[in-house]
């Protein structure tokens, strides 16, 4: 509870963090926020039209020009965020370490900060994909409420991950270079770019292992097929979203004060 | 509101011999500890009332600035506790954590924010702030162009852009000019006035002793000496001299009150202090402006290629008014023979303000006490000044004008 209360505390910081963060990527630069709808807008036409209409990529089983665009986005975007989070989660003690050295404040707050401010990312460019889907007559009407239950649930999955790894980043730096090279794995090995349905009968029953395939696999569902998820098929997600998220307060309860010391 | 009690606080950082041994540490918690514990302060308490000033001395490395953070709870104690009551402002080093990319107005407010200021507040006190710290255009340039005296009028101005119950200051306004220097320990100086609370860690003598009611010397990560600044920094000043085998003796002088700091390796030592005037009567009560002459009688106790006698006068604060030595004056003594006595007498006119004055005498090798400190002798000899003979007039100088007045 006074964790909560703390952060309630400190709303302005965060709410002016998030600002900052979003106002200094554009510094020095001629049109400024532009660039924040600007390059999420290229991602979704490099996807759509070069895939649609140049290469021409269908999608076993769906018949509509943009059926595979609509996949590789609904993955791709929503995988950036799960990236993005865990990413910045896990320097966030590092980048933030002159403030945590000279600064008494409560440091919950810095995951809050990278969460709200990776949700905003996301809300930009997922904004402009929504838009898309409805110019090209491919929304999928309410069953796209269905991603928000699912958002929410890969968010709290990156959260505790991102947690656990960030403080064990301050102590073992080597975390941080091998996650890198584990994200790139784990985006290939999740059915993100190609349909699960491609890979090989043997391989498939072993995608259950992989707490990401789940989320993915419902977000296709609702964007693609217009169809609600299988809800059934997140429940071991959910479980580890909540094991993670418990074992990275309690990680982070425990050595927030030698972290302090390890900067 | 403002009090500070601080209860055998304690830091210690865990020292592995090498990564993976934190590693196994963390894998097997049954295994035992792999790590030794490094103290770095030891037993701290004290406790600092509503409105008072204390200053913190001590060598680098004394754990000024770990016992600065562990009260202000960027770092957590290892044992003991903090309590403190009131709204805390702190400026630890430079620039509180300012952000390099962002602007000195972004750092203003992020820094606001950390302090618990909501934006309105701030923005309605930005105007302050901007005036205080005067660096002009620079507040909307990102904070990495900045100077550190820059960053330090900005730290200092959104610091104290509210009087806080509790200030806390490291050495960081040393980094400012000396014009900014007056003008925050003039900012300090009204908040005392106020009711504000005090902790200030700092170099600077002339610092301590006119803001704090009390000083605390660290040494080594203890509490070595609490008391009143002047005979904490005297006792600093043996202390910088402490890597020869000395003895520091601090005894009460009865009429006074006030303490004595006796330190040195005693190779020669000062008998006896007199001061005398044109009759050469000796004397306690000086008028202002009158001839008189300081007699010291030093007794060599052992062989010694070198002796110098320094003296300095001290006005009733503890700060020097006018102190020299015979390296200075080209006057040293060298191969000096144990077991000889010599006769020092200075001459000087008492240009001085009225007041009480003190006497410190050392004793040494070359102009520093720090080479050979043979002894060291605070409050040697005290005496008053009183204007007899003089129009009346202020401060600790006898100055003496001429004016000249015409109608134009």
């Amino acid at each position: 509870m006074s964790m909560i209360g703390a952060i309630w505390a400190y709303r302005d910081f965060i709410r002016g963090s998030v600002q900052r963060e979003f106002q200094i990527k554009n510094r020095n630069s001629l049109l400024g926020a532009a660039w924040n709808i600007i390059n999420p807008l290229a991602m979704i036409l490099v996807y759509t039209v070069i895939f649609a209409q140049v290469m021409h990529a269908k999608l076993q089983g769906v018949d509509s020009t943009f059926a595979y665009s609509i996949y590789l986005c609904a993955g791709v975007l929503t995988w950036g965020l799960f990236a993005e989070m865990v990413g910045r989660s896990l320097t966030m003690f590092l980048d933030n370490a002159n403030l945590l050295k000279k600064i008494s404040f409560p440091r919950i707050i810095l995951p809050i900060i990278v969460v709200a401010n990776a949700a905003l990312n996301f809300a930009i460019v997922f904004g402009l994909f929504l838009a898309f889907l409805v110019a090209s007559g491919n929304f999928p009407g309410w069953v796209v409420l269905a991603v928000l239950p699912v958002l929410a649930l890969q968010m709290a999955f990156a959260m505790g991950l991102g947690m656990v790894l960030g403080v064990l980043n301050v102590f073992f730096r080597d975390i941080g270079q091998f996650f890198g090279i584990f994200l790139q794995f784990w985006f290939w090995l999740t059915p993100i770019v190609y349909p699960a349905s491609i890979l090989p009968q043997a391989i498939q029953p072993f995608l259950v292992i992989n707490p990401m395939a789940s989320v993915m696999t419902a977000y296709q569902s609702i964007l693609v097929n217009h169809q609600w998820p299988n809800w059934f098929n997140m429940y071991p997600t959910a479980l580890l979203a909540v094991g993670l998220c418990l074992l990275g307060l309690r990680l982070f309860k425990k050595n927030a004060s030698e972290m302090v010391d390890e900067l | 509101m403002g009090t500070i009690v601080v209860s055998n606080l304690g830091k210690a950082y865990k020292q592995y011999p090498s990564r993976w041994s934190r590693l196994l540490e963390w894998m097997t918690p049954n295994n035992g500890k792999r790590h030794k514990l490094k103290w770095v302060l030891l037993d701290i308490s004290f406790t600092v009332d509503a409105g008072e000033a204390i200053g913190i001395i001590g060598i680098n490395g004394a754990g000024k600035s770990t016992l600065l953070k562990l009260i202000t709870g960027t770092t957590q104690a290892t044992t003991g506790s903090v309590h403190m009551t009131g709204r805390v402002a702190a400026i630890l080093e430079l620039g509180m954590g300012f952000h390099p990319d962002f602007t000195g107005r972004q750092n203003a407010f992020m820094s606001g924010q950390l302090l618990g200021i909501t934006s309105q507040e701030i923005a309605r006190l930005m105007p302050d702030i901007e005036a205080f710290a005067e660096i002009g255009d620079y507040i909307d340039q990102p904070v990495r162009v900045y100077s550190s005296g820059m960053q330090i009028r900005l730290a200092f101005s959104v610091a104290t852009a509210i009087r806080p119950d509790i200030l806390i200051v490291d050495e960081a306004l040393s980094v400012g000019d000396v014009y900014f220097q007056h003008k925050s320990f003039e900012r300090i100086r009204e908040f005392r006035k106020l009711g504000t609370t005090l902790l200030i860690v700092s170099h600077d003598k002339q610092a301590i002793q006119s803001i704090c009611d009390r000083a605390i010397l660290l040494n080594a990560g203890y509490l070595a000496m609490e008391g009143e600044p002047e005979a904490v920094m005297d006792y600093y000043n043996g202390l910088l001299a402490d890597h020869q085998s000395q003895i520091i003796t601090q005894q009460t002088i009865q009429s006074s009150g006030r303490i004595q700091t006796v330190s040195g390796t005693g190779e020669a030592t000062v008998s006896s202090v007199k001061l005398l005037n044109e009759k050469s009567q000796p004397i306690q009560v000086v008028d202002v402006g009158e001839p008189v002459r300081l007699q010291v009688l030093v007794q060599v106790n052992k062989d010694i290629p070198r002796l110098v006698l320094g003296y300095g006068l001290k006005d009733r604060l503890g700060q020097t008014i006018y102190g020299t030595n015979t390296d200075l004056r080209q006057q040293a003594l060298n191969d000096v023979l144990a077991k000889q006595v010599y006769r020092y007498e200075i001459h000087f006119s008492a240009n001085l303000g009225p007041g009480t004055y003190s006497v410190v005498i050392a004793l040494s090798s070359t102009s520093t006490h720090i080479e050979n400190n043979y002894e060291w002798r605070d409050l040697a000899f005290t005496f008053s000044v009183v204007n007899l003979s003089k129009p009346t007039f202020v401060g600790s100088a006898w100055l003496e004008p001429s004016i000249t007045i015409e109608q134009v």
